[in-house]
């Protein structure tokens, strides 16, 4: 009896030992090692002092044929920037106009800033697809486009921190509470000012997005991707599968190109209606190289074989398209992307 | 109070019967409403069973509130921002589907059995945590507001955009279920010159902030559910970090890794963006906390008065960066003369206060402002005066005073006053 009494004591006791108050101490054992591999895939961050830098380099040269292939769709072949997209160069001594253009020349204090967010985001919607000289040679041509290095011009490691941006000096910390904004704590209840009146309003710019009438009682909300939406009505003889795949693929095409009801078109043109057309048909679209163009009028049409082909190496099969895409290496992505564009046509 | 309230009903109800609101209170109608009168079908008639709706969805009736972008405003709908519909809101809890969203490369789509969460840097071990690791963490519950920092960024220049939701809307109040980024980082062991992290995000633009070391053992939440259920896609599921008060870019969503170091890494969003610019052709960084703000969200140009004359009530938002919101004040003639609006519901630190003004319209045109004042006595300044100190470039932090115009019709209108 006493043993087992003990027992129970001795049990009891490495109850409560197993349930030691954890938020008191300090750790907790979770999580395991990180290994070097896996830092060194994720840590890829680069700081003012040059930290993080891999070891490489690239030309004013080199950067130009990857920019004006990968960048100028969206930025434009001098930095200019095409519609909304950012600008990367001009606008010296603008920073105290009535509209600034910040650019890397004219306001970006760090050249790291720029071979980081260029490995790490660009190309929009390709993200981290360029090598490390790749990065570098990008890299140097936007100096080059901001007049800061030669056309001669190699960046590499070494010579990362010679680089002098011009605003540098242009930026400080925090001192809002040394406005008068923040001490400004006395509060007038009433009679604060004799006259008001209105000075400014936004009709007059009539920049608002429309919005539809009131409980228009419009159908139910619904997260159902058009892929799903299909799955429901598979009767309707969709390749459901195929359509997913396709609805998947879409996705790196989706930053230029809209599909469906609403699409309009973006920095490539919509692509509604595409398949079986000439190249360089759609209608409003401005912006079609003059490649594309003339393959149209050559009889170019978007078939199965040729969007094909044009998938597969968009520059091998029309020479100066200005699309930046680097290809779909599968044959079932293609084929899958393909259907899904001609979904579109069907609804 | 009690006969107001008892007023206030009588009216509601006797609008209902008017429907174009032209009976006269108290009075009765000859015939009667049809309304009533009339047998309606969902009265009669068997609704959806259980299951049917499985997740629900708001009724069908109220599908005009939800999120809407400015198209103007960006080159694509993948980085770019679309906004709350805060003037259909009440009390001070965001629905989780109207959270407007900010993405720089679309929503990420993470499989939370693929999700890793990487802690590297300046720390004894570097550690890697799966998503069921990071939930055997102690949890916190925290309401918090996040308000992007170009939150009425396009009204610098001058009264542009009609409607709260395009000019407050970059804002949510959201309850968090997360783990104090103190205690992953304890886990790691800081080592002595740690002063800085770096937060990055798993989506397509690897978003990154850094955040001094202090802020982090002092509030940061690494957050994995919202409002009581997961986070959504487009607040940053699986997990994304909290930064209580400060400008909602730092809460990096998707968060898949915190470097800790020694000095800021003056990235992308903390120096081509979220710095402002001043009128001497500099800038100001670092300028991470949210002033106090407030806005009122009814009537507003896209919820106009719709009735004649009588018992309005006017409600708002307001909130602070810097702790909770004492007053909020209410000027119904364009800032001559202010009284005290009543808050209501709960008042939490760096949370979003509601709160009300009621009052009899005459018929006549108003100005109407409401003016927050914060737990440190911070008063939320004019635009003027802030244009005067910042010039109007700045884009970001514009925390100034809004004045709405209401017509004798009950329209309103986005206007600024002198």
């Amino acid at each position: 009896m006493l043993k087992c009494l003990n027992a129970i004591i001795i049990s009891s006791g490495l109850f409560f030992a197993a349930w030691s108050d954890a938020a008191s101490s300090e750790k907790f054992g979770l999580g395991r090692l990180a290994t070097q591999q896996e830092i060194k895939a994720w840590n890829i961050d680069i700081r003012p002092d040059g930290s993080g830098l891999p070891k490489g380099s690239g030309s004013v040269v080199t950067g130009e044929e990857i920019y004006l292939e990968q960048c100028a769709s969206c930025h434009g072949e001098f930095g200019e920037a095409v519609g909304r997209w950012p600008a990367l160069s001009g606008g010296e001594d603008t920073l105290k106009d009535d509209d600034p253009v910040k650019t890397v020349g004219s306001y970006w204090p760090y050249l790291s800033t720029v071979w980081d967010y260029v490995n790490r985001a660009m190309p929009f919607g390709n993200a981290q697809s360029l090598s490390v000289n790749d990065v570098y040679a990008v890299t140097a041509y936007i100096l080059n486009l901001n007049d800061l290095v030669d056309d001669d011009f190699v960046l590499s490691r070494s010579n990362f921190k010679d680089i002098a941006m011009p605003n540098k000096g242009g930026f400080y910390n925090d001192d809002r509470k040394d406005t008068e904004i923040w001490s400004a704590r006395e509060v007038c209840m009433s009679d604060c000012k004799k006259h008001v009146e209105i000075t400014a309003r936004a009709r007059v710019l009539d920049v608002t997005p429309e919005q539809e009438a009131k409980r228009s009682g419009r159908e139910q909300p619904t997260n159902k991707s058009k892929a799903e939406t299909s799955q429901e009505a598979s009767l309707a003889g969709e390749n459901v599968k195929l359509l997913l795949r396709g609805e998947k693929v879409f996705n790196k095409c989706k930053s230029c190109h809209a599909l469906g009801e609403s699409a309009k078109h973006k920095i490539g043109p919509h692509l509604n209606g595409i398949f079986g057309k000439a190249a360089g048909q759609q209608t409003g679209f401005k912006r079609y190289s003059k490649s594309i163009l003339l393959a149209g009028e050559n009889g170019l049409i978007w078939d199965n074989r040729n969007l094909t082909e044009f998938l597969i190496s968009p520059k091998k099969k029309v020479r100066g398209t200005k699309m930046v895409f680097v290809g779909l290496k599968k044959p079932e992505d293609i084929e899958a992307v393909i259907y899904y564009i001609r979904s579109a046509d069907k609804e | 109070m009690k006969s107001n309230k008892n007023h206030s009903r009588r009216n509601f109800i006797i609008g209902g019967l008017a429907a174009g609101g032209s009976v006269v209170a108290g009075q009765a109608l000859s015939a009667g409403d049809a309304a009533i009168i009339d047998k309606q079908p969902w009265s009669n008639e068997l609704g959806d069973g259980v299951d049917v709706r499985p997740y629900g969805f708001p009724s069908k009736f109220v599908s005009n509130v939800k999120r809407r972008n400015v198209e103007w405003l960006t080159a694509s709908t993948e980085s770019s921002v679309n906004f709350t519909p805060i003037h259909e809101l009440e009390g001070i809890i965001t629905p989780n589907g109207l959270c407007f969203e900010r993405h720089h490369a679309g929503i990420a789509e993470i499989d939370p059995t693929q999700y890793r969460f990487m802690i590297n840097g300046l720390v004894e071990k570097e550690l890697v945590f799966t998503l069921d690791d990071l939930k055997r963490f102690p949890r916190e519950n925290k309401i918090y507001f996040l308000e992007c920092a170009a939150n009425g960024g396009m009204e610098w220049k001058g009264a542009q955009l009609n409607g709260c939701q395009f000019t407050h809307g970059m804002i949510h109040n959201v309850m968090y279920t997360g783990i104090p980024l103190k205690l992953i980082l304890q886990e790691a062991g800081l080592k002595g010159n740690a002063k800085w992290i770096l937060a990055e995000g798993a989506d397509a633009s690897a978003m990154t902030r850094s955040i001094p070391i202090e802020k982090v053992l002092q509030d940061c939440l690494v957050a994995f559910a919202m409002n009581g259920e997961a986070l959504r896609p487009e607040q940053g599921y699986p997990v994304r970090l909290v930064v209580p008060g400060w400008e909602g870019n730092m809460w990096v969503k998707w968060l898949r890794r915190i470097e800790v170091g020694d000095q800021p890494w003056q990235h992308r969003e903390e120096t081509s963006k979220y710095t402002d610019l001043m009128q001497n052709g500099k800038a100001r960084n670092f300028s991470w906390e949210m002033d106090a703000k407030s806005v009122i969200t009814n009537p507003s140009p896209q919820a106009p008065l719709n009735h004649a004359r009588g018992h309005t009530v006017i409600s708002g938002i307001a909130w602070s960066g810097r702790g909770k919101v004492r007053e909020v004040h209410v000027s119904l003639d364009g800032g001559k003369n202010w009284r005290k609006a009543r808050i209501d519901g709960p008042s939490l630190d760096r949370s979003v206060h509601r709160f009300y003004y009621d009052f009899d319209w005459t018929g006549e045109e108003l100005l109407i402002q409401s003016r927050a004042i914060d737990s440190i006595g911070y008063v939320q300044p004019t635009k003027d005066a802030l244009r005067k100190v910042r010039g109007s470039n700045s884009i970001y932090h514009n925390n100034g005073i809004q004045t709405w115009h209401i017509r004798k019709n009950g329209e309103v209108e986005n206007v600024e006053v002198s």
